[in-house]
């Protein structure tokens, strides 16, 4: 059933991560991600940039920001403007002016968020397109070929993603799937000196079928692990335990990238860094800024609310984003009222500072051998009380030996 | 304040403006023009981006109707709409509507004056008026007035008087309450010149406002359509040649922003203008490309020449062929990224342009965050435009200053269509 690994470069994948420590207790990990744009310090959040932009964001703010690598996504960029056209352009690089690394992801997810558009069969994803009706195939071919021209730092598998609400046979099929389609991206990739492939662990929310994954996907020699097919829609106690059996299985010298990882908590969208918890070095979060949500410590705040119309404080006092530097709640409420778009990037810059700034945070307290103090700190401030702390939280933390209160 | 004029050549006046601002130490340059903001802020612009722009005005204007409704907040936050809006160190001028949105005509009364805002109408009283001013404590700020009989159309002369006399009485109120406030004792009010298109009343309405102590003159009204710009041009001599000499006669003017108009007004002895054009420019995607580079060598001229020559040719074509509503209002002064033919363009969008979209970016990829509707587009937009725009007034005064006026004017009018 398992394809053999014969498709392996015959040279073995470089070695893009450097453990710097390693938390005693919880399975947490700060390191450096070696690539060909720099180095990236990790855990790291990656902000999104879709279509070769990150909102309204420029390039220099980004950068200015600390953030040294991104997303694009190829099947939005493989529409519009095109392969071809970017690779004119010195790649997506030089096309968007980014000077830092560029992670792309393979179109796969699109699969899934565009359900009723796509087909899957074993050649590949037949996408009708939004745009013009046309159809277009996306192979694991196609696929790395697209990223191949983007020049990504970190390129993605196509793999066959399904929802984790599907249950049944299909989650077999996609798993098996998979790892064929890991073994054709492999062959066709022109660039493994200058691109790192990611192979993606897929499995639903199965046990016995991620093992499966994990096994067969380990024995071929990629530089990184993506762990996909927890996308929403399963419950957070499925979720962290998927995470935490993937992480187990995945081998310790290498990246491992939690995938489409942005999730609504009860009390609104918040950034939790639990899945370093597990080992996880990366993964990209939500995009709240736009419905005028901006995140703070206790969770967000929702801007357009009338309680902020007087209130005179910055949006985080211990902040130093520029718009925290510049900017009251109340100022931020009128022109969130307006229709100037200056409001939405004012909270993009402040909730990716803020997340990256968590997870600076977040990798001092594992060099410093305090990274479970730290998770009790931040659930204390985001909870209050540790009976507030949802159930599903207080069993993930209690798994790697962390306990609240 | 003290204006300084360098030099009055045919009517156009170059100087400075000194002693500006709370602490009576910031200058401004004449002919210049404000900068433009919607709710307080530059439109897409953060305080990061806007001053990655080079030569931003040292003014800024806010409107009214996107203030008046927080009018509350503000008298709350006691500190000025300055430091509220994260601009405490930019000269504010306070006008009463935004040029960019006309207001509906009807809703001025012989006791008050109405702006609308996002939740709809505030009316204000002189009273109200004031107290708002009293929470915005504006360096600057325009007084009500009857502005609904313009020149644009034919106004009857008792509509004129009444805009005149109801304007004047307006301002005598104002200024009362004015005298009655401590906080806006460092504030200047603008008086208003009204009057249609009924010459006497301009004049009249002109002579009337210089007696009282007034900061400068807005002209109001004089917006309109190409086809009536002769007409009103006319006019505005008139009334600019009625002001008094003596006091800081600074003029200001509402609704015109358009290089070629610009210039019109300079030579009819205005001073400062908004800049809602490069905005309004962004907003249909396009890029300001004329050139006001009155004195280029000879082989750059050849260079720009042939540019020109395409693209008014092009934008020509595209103006016949009939596209969406958007490029009807296109001027020849900018193309329009949009447009297919910039997708594979990777040239800035002005060459030897040093604003930052065009030191760190190009038409295709502007062309493609237009087409896939990224917010980007007007953030990079609207720095280039403002850029250029900006860059047109330091123009307009260095070419002042070796009296090179009617080169830089030959020249934009070559490119106005």
């Amino acid at each position: 059933m398992a394809a053999a690994a014969s498709q392996t470069s015959l040279e073995s994948a470089p070695r893009i991560m450097r453990l710097v420590a390693e938390c005693s207790r919880s399975r947490a990990r700060a390191g450096e991600l070696r690539l060909p744009h720099g180095p990236v310090a990790t855990p790291v959040f990656m902000p999104v940039g879709t279509q070769a932009t990150m909102k309204g964001v420029t390039a220099e703010q980004l950068d200015a920001l600390g953030c040294r690598i991104c997303l694009g996504n190829t099947y939005h960029l493989g529409l519009r403007p095109g392969p071809e056209l970017i690779q004119k352009a010195q790649g997506l690089h030089g096309f968007m002016n980014w000077p830092h690394n560029l992670l792309t992801d393979s179109g796969g997810f699109q699969m899934v968020s565009l359900v009723s558009l796509s087909e899957v069969t074993e050649e590949g994803v037949r996408f009708r397109s939004p745009y013009d009706g046309d159809e277009t195939l996306l192979s694991p071919e196609r696929s790395v070929e697209i990223q191949n021209a983007l020049g990504s730092d970190i390129i993605m598998q196509l793999d066959d993603v399904v929802s984790s609400t599907v249950t049944g046979p299909r989650v077999e099929e996609a798993m098996y799937r998979s790892i064929r389609w890991l073994d054709r991206c492999i062959a066709a990739h022109r660039r493994p000196d200058k691109q790192n492939l990611f192979a993606i662990i897929q499995g639903g929310l199965d046990a016995d079928l991620r093992a499966t994954c994990l096994e067969e996907m380990t024995k071929r020699d990629v530089p990184g692990f993506a762990i996909g097919g927890l996308s929403g829609g399963e419950s957070k106690g499925e979720f962290w335990r998927m995470v935490a059996l993937s992480t187990s299985r995945l081998p310790k010298d290498k990246p491992r990238y939690l995938m489409g990882v942005g999730y609504v908590e009860e009390r609104g969208d918040a950034a939790h860094p639990h899945p370093c918890l597990w080992g996880v070095d990366s993964w990209e979060p939500l995009p709240p800024g736009r419905f005028g949500s901006a995140l703070v410590p206790t969770g967000n705040l929702q801007l357009k609310k009338k309680q902020y119309e007087k209130d005179f404080r910055p949006i985080d006092p211990e902040c130093d984003c520029p718009t925290c530097q510049k900017h009251s709640r109340a100022f931020l409420h009128t022109l969130l009222h307006s229709d100037n778009t200056a409001a939405l990037h004012h909270l993009t810059i402040h909730n990716i500072a803020y997340q990256l700034r968590l997870m600076s945070a977040v990798r001092a307290s594992i060099v410093e051998k305090r990274f479970p103090a730290f998770v009790r700190d931040f659930m204390s401030t985001m909870y209050g009380d540790p009976t507030l702390c949802p159930t599903w939280a207080t069993e993930a933390l209690a798994s790697v030996g962390i306990t609240l209160g | 304040m003290k204006l300084n004029l360098t030099k009055v050549v045919n009517g156009c006046r170059l100087g400075k403006i000194k002693n500006l601002g709370k602490t009576g130490d910031r200058t401004m340059d004449i002919p210049g023009c404000l900068l433009y903001t919607k709710a307080g802020s530059a439109p897409h612009l953060t305080h990061h981006t806007l001053h990655k722009i080079h030569g931003v005005p040292a003014m800024a204007q806010l409107t009214l109707s996107s203030l008046a409704e927080h009018h509350e907040v503000l008298a709350e936050y006691k500190e000025g709409v300055g430091k509220f809006i994260g601009m405490p160190e930019s000269l504010l001028y306070c006008s009463l509507h935004d040029p960019v949105s006309p207001c509906p005509a009807g809703y001025v009364t012989n006791k008050s004056v109405s702006v609308w805002g996002v939740g709809g109408r505030v009316e204000m009283t002189a009273s109200k008026f004031m107290a708002i001013q009293q929470a915005l404590q504006p360096d600057w700020f325009q007084c009500i007035s009857d502005g609904e009989a313009t020149c644009n159309e034919a106004t009857s002369v008792k509509r004129a008087r009444k805009s005149v006399d109801r304007s004047l009485l307006f301002l005598d109120n104002c200024l009362k309450l004015q005298e009655e406030s401590e906080v806006l004792q460092k504030s200047s009010i603008i008086g208003v010149i009204e009057g249609g298109d009924v010459t006497e009343e301009r004049l009249r309405s002109a002579r009337e406002t210089a007696k009282r102590p007034v900061g400068g003159f807005l002209l109001d009204g004089f917006q309109g359509n190409p086809a009536t710009l002769e007409t009103r041009l006319h006019l505005l001599s008139s009334v600019t040649a009625e002001l008094p000499e003596d006091k800081p006669r600074l003029v200001l003017i509402c609704g015109v922003s358009r290089p070629d108009e610009v210039l019109e007004c300079i030579e009819r002895g205005v001073d400062l203008f908004e800049s809602f054009f490069p905005y309004q420019v962004t907003e249909r995607g396009c890029a300001l490309t004329f050139s006001f580079d009155y004195e280029p060598n000879p082989e750059e001229t050849l260079l720009q020449q042939n540019g020109t020559q395409e693209e008014i040719k092009y934008v020509d074509q595209t103006k016949k062929s009939k596209t969406t509503s958007c490029n009807q209002e296109m001027t020849s002064f900018e193309i329009n990224l949009k447009e297919k033919k910039y997708q594979e363009d990777f040239s800035p969008l002005v060459r030897g342009c040093s604003c930052y979209c065009c030191k760190n970016h190009t038409r295709a990829y502007i062309h493609h965050l237009l087409v896939t509707n990224e917010l980007l587009a007007g953030v990079l937009l609207m720095m280039h435009n403002f850029e250029h725009y900006f860059g047109f007034f330091h123009s307009i005064r260095e070419a002042l200053k070796s009296d090179r006026l009617a080169q830089l004017k030959d020249l934009i009018c070559r490119q106005a269509s």
